[in-house]
């Protein structure tokens, strides 16, 4: 049997991918329209943009939400490093399975409970719920994603390297810093752009740790979806959509070349005699 | 390579603290020049005093976070689940209660747990959260199926094309992506408005705010999680052995159900789970899409809470769900337990 697509190939992957680009499509296209109805076409306009542009509120939400997004994944993204380092390479320790169940936990935790118990500890040590209390859930929850995908880079990295270097004399510090840490750089960045989006999606866990004058974009859009469909949410989505797909487009172009690279310094190695 | 042990290097048990080693690198300069100062050698000294080592500091951070921040939420969720609601700030009776004497007595009531039991709204809620997450599960396997096993029958140099189409709906917003399928579902929306051009339809169907809109809703949300590990266990498959039942005269149906599903069913195991665990509680989808009669337990326990303001029984809900949870969790983890030692 030939390696090739069958027409039932061809067309579930058509199918399969309409189905997932389409609706996001339209959502883009229709965010271009000069009518307030969203399924009247009424000619091409950039009028939304220009009104989602002076909605304050909007533009102080979506402010909260960038920063909240970035303190978050960096403090998620040195916490997660170390979990991802301490769950591969520090072997056994008191109270290892716990911590591994705390890393793996908030994965398929539902957000309601999350966002729920995280709110009922805020109040119960009378931390005021804001800024502070909503980027500490979002570090909470995004550190764990960053430790697996540390992980899973460290798992496959060969550690007689860093073994030889301790060997020769390097403190542990050194070690990380000249031998794993460059090594697991993809993975930490991939962990501090999926904290990033993460944070600048969650809705519900916001929803409940949130404050007064820290709402966040989602929970801005989320008001006002419940209202209707309007097209300055669409020009916001197509924003948000845009930003983070072509984030996630350039860094997977960028770790694809650099693999590509090593392999084939890896198969020169090879070669060489 | 090596098998990855966790076994520990011998020369990951050397202290960080305590100084001794004389190289350089920022942090032990850091810590070197630190030691001049008073309370940080006093802090150091105490530390090491106490038997800890840099490796358990290290370790201490990431773990103190997690047990304060995602452990103990936990246990006071569970306390207050026990608590009867109250108007007073916080809305809950204490669980431990100072007398006179020094004594401290433990009101704890098992009210909220009885109610939910009674309530029919609650366990249908369960009931159906369970049934909407089961069929979406199905409906996900169904479309996801062809999709996996389209991307390992296409050319080589698409797949990483292919593979980044599938992964990156996942990287873009959940919300948007529910509300992008309001425009679409609504009465007068653009689904409807196509099908009524077309002349396939004469009055307009009624979707959203229905069950069948929350079944596409959680399809379209999760298809990634269910396509990506049928790819990855469909790409490890050697085609050579539908080449081999070909040859043998086996029918390229036969072929798929004999050779192809048995294979790929750690890939349909994990993808299953990866839909139904998220799916059980999921809010957003089902107040967006679904209607009122839509039951999900986790638009339940908002409701209760943001609503009705009764944070003991929200939690109880919250605890229950866990429970309902922790199987499916539990199973999914033997399993790729399993499959992981299967191939080591």
């Amino acid at each position: 049997m030939k390696q090739g697509l069958s027409w039932f190939n061809t067309s579930s992957l058509v199918i399969g991918f309409l189905f997932l680009y389409l609706p996001i499509a339209l959502l883009v296209i229709y965010s271009f329209n000069e009518s307030k109805l969203v399924t009247v076409w009424a000619g091409f306009s950039t009028k939304w943009y220009g009104e989602m542009l002076r909605n304050e509120s909007l533009m102080n939400a979506a402010w909260v939400t960038v920063k909240v997004a970035f303190v978050a994944s960096t403090f998620a993204t040195v916490l997660g490093t170390l979990a991802g380092l301490i769950m591969t390479r520090f072997g056994p320790f008191r109270g290892r399975t716990l911590f591994s169940g705390m890393i793996y936990a908030p994965l398929v935790m539902p957000e309601v409970i999350t966002g729920l118990s995280l709110l009922l500890m805020f109040v119960a040590i009378s931390l005021d719920r804001g800024f502070v209390t909503v980027t500490i859930a979002h570090i909470t929850f995004s550190m764990c994603y960053v430790a697996v995908v540390v992980q899973s880079r460290l798992v496959s990295f060969d550690r007689s390297i860093e073994e030889a270097a301790m060997d020769l004399g390097c403190t542990p510090g050194r070690t990380f810093l000249q031998i794993t840490l460059p090594v697991i750089a993809p993975a930490v960045v991939a962990g501090w752009l999926l904290s990033f989006t993460l944070s600048l999606d969650d809705l519900v866990i916001a929803s409940f740790t949130t404050g007064p004058g820290a709402t966040t974009l989602p929970m801005k859009i989320y008001s006002q979806v419940r209202l209707g469909v309007t097209p300055e949410i669409n020009a916001v989505c197509t924003i948000l959509v845009g930003l983070v797909a072509s984030g996630v487009l350039i860094a997977s172009l960028v770790t694809r070349r650099q693999e590509v690279r090593r392999e084939a310094e890896e198969r020169a190695a090879q070669a060489a005699p | 390579m090596p098998e990855p042990s966790q076994d520990p290097a011998p020369g990951e048990k050397i202290a960080y603290l305590g100084g001794g080693s004389a190289s350089s690198g920022f942090f032990t300069g850091l810590h070197a020049r630190l030691l001049l100062f008073a309370p940080y050698r006093l802090f150091v000294l105490l530390l090491v005093e106490m038997g800890f080592s840099g490796r358990s500091l290290v370790i201490a951070i990431p773990y103190l976070w997690l047990l304060a921040f995602f452990l103990a939420p936990f246990l006071i969720v569970l306390k207050i689940s026990l608590a009867e609601v109250i108007v007073a700030q916080p809305p809950y009776t204490p669980l431990f209660v100072f007398i006179e004497d020094g004594f401290i007595a433990i009101q704890a009531s098992l009210e909220n747990y009885l109610f939910l039991m009674e309530d029919s709204l609650y366990w249908k809620s369960y009931v159906s959260s369970l049934r909407i997450s089961l069929i979406s599960t199905i409906l996900a396997l169904l479309i996801g199926y062809p999709i996996a096993y389209g991307m390992i029958r296409a050319p080589k140099r698409w797949r990483f094309a292919l593979l980044m189409m599938v992964i990156l709906p996942f990287w873009t917003s959940f919300l948007i992506r529910v509300y992008a399928w309001i425009g679409i579902l609504k009465k007068e929306g653009l689904l409807n408005l196509a099908l009524t051009q077309l002349g396939l339809i004469s009055e307009p169907l009624t979707i959203l705010n229905t069950d069948i809109a929350v079944f596409i809703g959680i399809v379209y949300s999760y298809l990634p999680f269910m396509i990506l590990p049928l790819y990855a266990n469909l790409e490890k498959m050697d085609l050579g052995l539908l080449e081999a039942a070909a040859d043998l005269g086996c029918r390229p149906i036969k072929a798929f159900w004999v050779i192809t599903v048995p294979l790929s069913l750690p890939g349909i195991v994990a993808g299953c789970f990866l839909v139904f665990i998220p799916a059980l509680g999921e809010f957003v989808i089902p107040d967006l899409l679904g209607g009122s009669q839509t039951l999900m337990i986790g638009k339940t326990l908002w409701s209760e809470f943001f609503n009705n303001r009764d944070w003991p029984l929200s939690s109880a809900v919250a605890v229950i769900l866990l429970l309902v949870l922790v199987l499916p969790i539990v199973l999914f983890q033997r399993m790729q337990e399993r499959s992981t030692r299967a191939e080591g």
